[in-house]
């Protein structure tokens, strides 16, 4: 099998986050490898080790766009197990929305030829609209199975389990497709020693947009559908009152309550 | 005026909150058009008429129920098609976002998500970043393609009522599609949705494996139920209940926080709320720091209490 999984290096959710003074870019300093993609690497590991591993052939692929500095997302991704890494880097590429940025990655994807699956976070934490992997899927052509909870390949098939809040799906595709995950998947591993000493041996293709056919008017703050005008840092929440119950605050929050009339 | 589609999608017997407040920004953007999955109930269309839509279109087949979103996107970007819309806007659940997604590439359309608010213009305002940035964001295409996040606009009926008429769009055939083999529905809480409730009551670790006094909160207070990611793997509520940057986004006009730390990516959940609340034993929890109202105490003490109180009040 040949999957690839989008891998995509988001500044650091236990900090503060900032914007760049464009507005239309995030800081990306302190940056890692974002923490949902990590499930959708483990699931791809897991399905290569059930088809016995690269010996047999089986390739997991981590693809990264971004700045130089995505690169680390790729090189955790090595270190965690994947065999390969791709790290599309190109100046045009910044300020690509999520119109642009799946354009970009479907012309990756296509680059690497016949890929089975291509595998996703829910979201990446730091735009966190979760339109790439749909806007991929419609670009490929391909059908989309997201959010799934499990996911098994028998033969050409998957199936896949989606928990929403009303009901739970079992859903069947034709591979191939592409999948996100929810972090309900899998228990990601941790890279271990001997997965960092083999990841230095491993190859890392970079690849810039005349490697993949796309114009760079196609991407970047050029190509994107959406912009933003405006960004203004929002007020930091202050603390209110602050009361230590001394047998009665369940009365004094409901005096609040209504006070704000909501009850 | 500008052609607005509204995507409604199974509505049932009856429009949803959040529904009514899509086709009341509908209004305030231009002349409003609904393309409708599933069954079209006569109250349903009563509402329709009341709202102001000056049409209603239906799909020509009756199977888009029985795939994932890729032949719901293709029909309602051929219903925006039908309608020269020039915005076309849905809900913010997660299906609305990826029938929005694929909607965007099929009309050549910028498609913006978690939106609170649009001017006249067409410029949608949104908060990034874990509610620390409020952008103003537009589309540079023809088409704008908006999700609408719940509880932003205030459901307000026409002036004057219309007269919508039916229509049939031609789905067009799509590739490839995951199809649902098998649905089952979960037993109804009778509570609200998470993500459009009006008032959220979430339980953490200090609950210690408890989310009665949450429970009876909520209920008293007509709430949805929350948790921290540690209070649903630790199991003791569905994990459907999380809220935080894994989980659900949640911009209620309460969130009340019990048991809560407020760790970063907890207040990345509920950041947006109007109105927060905490209660939490320990003086030191960061959610203090963000806390409107905040009471140092044990939960098992002030959640029963309020909740008696709230009770007492209503009669």
């Amino acid at each position: 099998m040949k999957i690839v999984v989008l891998v995509k290096h988001v500044p650091d959710a236990q900090f503060d986050r900032h914007l760049n003074g464009d507005g239309n870019t995030v800081d990306r300093d302190e940056s890692i490898l974002s923490e949902l993609d990590e499930y959708a690497l483990e699931a791809a590991l897991q399905l290569a080790e059930a088809r016995g591993g690269s010996k047999a052939g089986n390739q997991v692929i981590a693809l990264s766009m971004g700045p130089a500095g995505a690169v680390n997302a790729v090189k955790k991704s090595l270190q965690m197990g994947a065999t390969e890494g791709v790290h599309l880097t190109d100046d045009a590429l910044a300020g690509s929305d999520a119109a642009a940025t799946s354009l970009a990655l479907a012309a990756a994807v296509r680059h690497l030829g016949d890929v089975d699956l291509v595998i996703t976070g829910m979201a990446s934490t730091d735009g966190e609209t979760s339109l790439v992997p749909a806007q991929l899927a419609e670009r490929l052509g391909l059908p989309q199975v997201t959010f799934a909870s499990t996911l098994q390949v028998d033969g050409g098939r998957l199936t896949a389990r989606r928990d929403a809040d009303t009901s739970s799906e079992t859903v069947e595709a034709p591979l191939p497709a592409v999948v996100s995950v929810t972090d309900q998947i899998n228990e990601p591993r941790y890279p271990n020693f001997k997965g960092i000493i083999a990841a230095k041996r491993k190859s890392i293709t970079t690849l810039s947009l005349a490697d993949i056919g796309v114009e760079p008017a196609q991407v970047g703050f050029a190509g994107s559908w959406t912009s933003v005008t405006n960004a203004e840092q929002r007020p930091p929440r202050t603390a209110g009152t602050i009361i230590t119950d001394e047998g009665d605050a369940g009365i004094k929050l409901v005096d609040f309550l209504a006070a704000q009339k909501l009850l | 005026m500008a052609q607005v589609l509204v995507f409604i999608d199974n509505p049932g017997a009856s429009l949803k909150k959040s529904s009514l407040e899509l086709l009341t920004l509908a209004r305030s953007l231009g002349e409003s058009t609904v393309a409708l999955n599933g069954e079209l109930a006569d109250g349903v269309a009563a509402t329709f008429a009341e709202y102001g839509v000056a049409g209603i279109l239906r799909p020509s087949v009756q199977d888009l129920d029985d795939f994932l979103v890729a032949p719901k996107a293709a029909y309602v970007a051929a219903a925006a098609e039908t309608a020269g819309a020039a915005i076309v806007l849905l809900d913010n659940s997660p299906e609305g976002k990826e029938i929005a997604a694929r909607v965007g590439i099929r009309l050549n359309a910028g498609v913006i998500t978690d939106v609170v608010a649009v001017d006249p213009d067409g410029t949608a305002h949104k908060s990034v970043l874990a509610g620390s940035y409020n952008t103003a964001c537009k589309a540079s295409t023809a088409v704008s393609v908006l999700t609408l996040k719940a509880n932003n606009v205030t459901p307000e009926p026409a002036a004057a009522p219309t007269t919508p008429g039916t229509a049939t769009v031609e789905v067009p055939a799509v590739a490839a599609a995951a199809r649902i083999t098998e649905r089952q529905q979960k037993v109804a809480s009778g509570r609200p949705d998470l993500t459009d409730a009006r008032i959220v009551v979430a339980g953490g670790r200090g609950m210690d494996g408890d989310f009665g006094p949450v429970e009876e909160l909520a209920d008293a207070l007509g709430a949805a139920v929350g948790a921290s990611r540690a209070a649903t793997d630790a199991g003791w509520i569905s994990h459907d209940a999380q809220v935080g940057q894994t989980g659900k986004t949640v911009s209620p006009q309460l969130y009340i926080s019990a048991g809560i730390s407020g760790a970063i990516q907890q207040k990345a959940g509920m950041q947006t709320s109007k109105v927060i609340v905490a209660v939490n034993k320990d003086a030191e929890s960061p959610v203090f720091e963000i806390a409107d109202f905040g009471i140092i105490g044990d939960v098992f003490d002030v959640l029963p209490q309020a909740a008696a109180e709230i009770k007492k009040r209503k009669g």
